[in-house]
């Protein structure tokens, strides 16, 4: 009995994990590289501890300026940038999600055809590839400095943000639950309505509200590169060394985007 | 009414999932379709409405060939064949109303469902099965409130609902706990007889199509290997089908209980 035997050569001998990459000589090759390359990266770093030395009364200067926020002598500055910012980011995000349910419908293998597909994901992709600032930049080039850049900006950006997961979620639905509406003999439409949207509302509501977050930080960035909003102003600030002015935005904007996550904690727990 | 001609399906991987099947079913039949794991039950039910496209072969409801049909022409076909499948394939976050509603889409247009505003008529009767099968109080629950047995009832509301001729059934009591399945498999075959549908039941457990079906048929590795009334299934027969196993515990299961009994008095 050869099994036998070949238990009693195990009984008494210990068991380790294999090893994730088997060959010995590749690990430690690894193993080593790593480290010398770490070594490597973080020597390249040049400090100049002087600067810091500066530096650091500078920035403990940004710090105290939280202690006493300045909300009003740049009052109407502040109100009209983060009114153009809210403007920028409800239009974006509801233009941006209207254009990506489309797209992640197509860019779903299990529902779409392969040219529609292909399709789908190369918008996915270029709007993926594309950073927003970069956008924003050669936005600005051609519509000026606005918060109409700042809008096309993050409507493009939502697109591929939100068709990629849209159309991931799709691709892990249940297939029965779809295939049931089909055998009834719906028509396309009616499948996507009642077979599909069901699985996914969830977490589409969970995504838009996640992405609403994001654009409005991201309409704060993109003011910086001249995209208008409440990023244009806090720009501004920081240019005058105002920190204080600059500081009672950043506290506005901190303060909004903790109610947005809230707001959309409690839609997602209502939607489940 | 249904009849299927040399019926063969190749997967892409090779696999001959049905081997040239050939098998009518005259109007208002209900059969049993039983075979092990891997047979092609589940393949030879979804070529059937074509949720599987089969290779060759064809399929023929009422003169139609359905393996010809275009998309539009598809649907409309779908429309007689009513489905049951394993584990309910209820859309979980929709109502129990909205799922059997669902069976009328191949009926309404896009706008009226996405609306959900059928026709009344539709609503009566998808009030009236429901109350058939008990569930009317919970119309307005969501599927995946309910009980293993209450979501396979709902599935049967939606396949009838399409006003069948044909019931395709796809192991309707995998899930289920043995009481429950007697219950579904009674409930399916009551309503076949009561509006006269065929049907096509595909099963693993064979004392329970023995119990309901008037005919039983055996597929191994794609192919018909036994069609019969339940009382000809022999032990030979069911090695033929699921291969090598003492299968007199299975059949007279019923019988042995009578002896049991008789023997205790």
């Amino acid at each position: 009995m050869s099994t036998h035997r070949e238990l009693d050569d195990m009984l008494g001998t210990r068991w380790r994990k294999p090893h994730f990459v088997t060959n010995p000589l590749l690990r430690w090759g690894l193993i080593v590289g790593f480290i010398a390359y770490m070594i490597a990266a973080v020597m390249t770093i040049e400090v100049d501890w002087g600067r810091v030395y500066e530096g650091l009364d500078r920035g403990w200067q940004f710090i105290l300026a939280f202690t006493k926020p300045d909300f009003v002598s740049r009052a109407g500055d502040i109100w009209e940038g983060l009114l153009e910012s809210i403007v920028m980011t409800v239009a974006a995000s509801v233009v941006g999600i209207l254009i990506s349910i489309p797209i992640g419908l197509g860019a779903a293998r299990n529902i779409a055809p392969l040219p529609v597909y292909v399709i789908c994901r190369g918008i996915v992709a270029i709007s993926r590839a594309l950073q927003e600032i970069i956008v924003a930049i050669l936005l600005v080039a051609i519509f000026g400095f606005g918060p109409l850049a700042g809008f096309l900006t993050l409507s493009f950006a939502t697109i591929g943000f939100l068709s990629k997961l849209l159309a991931e979620d799709i691709e892990a639905m249940d297939k029965v639950q779809a295939e049931a509406i089909r055998a009834s003999g719906a028509k396309w439409m009616q499948w996507i309505n009642y077979g599909v949207q069901p699985q996914v509302m969830p977490r589409l509501i969970g995504l838009s509200m996640y992405r609403i977050d994001i654009n409005f930080r991201e309409s704060a960035i993109l003011g910086l590169v001249g995209a208008g909003g409440i990023g244009a102003t806090l720009n501004t600030a920081f240019d005058r060394y105002e920190y204080d002015t600059a500081a009672a935005i950043l506290i506005l904007i901190i303060g909004i985007v903790m109610a947005l996550e809230y707001l959309s904690g409690i839609i997602r727990a209502r939607v489940q | 009414m249904l009849r299927l001609q040399k019926l063969t399906k190749t997967y892409k991987t090779g696999d001959q999932a049905l081997k040239a099947i050939d098998l009518d079913v005259p109007k208002g039949q209900v059969l049993a379709l039983i075979g092990p794991s891997g047979a092609g039950k589940s393949t030879m039910i979804r070529c059937i409405n074509r949720l599987v496209e089969p290779t060759s072969g064809a399929v023929l409801l009422d003169e139609t060939d359905l393996t010809k049909l275009g998309s539009g022409a598809l649907r409309r076909a779908r429309r007689e064949m009513g489905m049951i499948f394993q584990e309910y394939a209820l859309v979980e976050r929709l109502t129990v109303m909205e799922n059997v509603l669902s069976g009328r889409l191949g009926y309404v247009g896009f706008w009226r469902s996405f609306l959900r505003r059928y026709p009344q008529s539709d609503v009566d009767e998808a009030f009236r099965l429901l109350d058939r099968v008990g569930l009317l109080h919970m119309a307005d629950k969501r599927a995946d409130e309910l009980s293993g047995g209450q979501r396979q009832r709902v599935g049967i509301c939606r396949a009838l609902i399409q006003n069948p001729k044909l019931l395709l059934v796809d192991e309707p009591t995998a899930s289920l706990d043995p009481k429950t399945s007697r219950q579904i498999m009674r409930l399916i075959t009551e309503l076949c007889r009561e509006r006269g549908l065929a049907a096509i039941i595909n099963i693993h457990d064979v004392a329970l199509a023995q119990m309901f079906v008037p005919r039983i048929v055996g597929l191994r590795f794609g192919e018909i290997v036994f069609d019969d009334v339940p009382s000809a299934l022999t032990p030979e027969t069911l090695t033929e089908i699921y291969g090598e196993e003492d299968w007199e515990a299975t059949i007279e299961k019923v019988d042995d209980e009578d002896e049991e009994f008789e023997a205790a008095e």
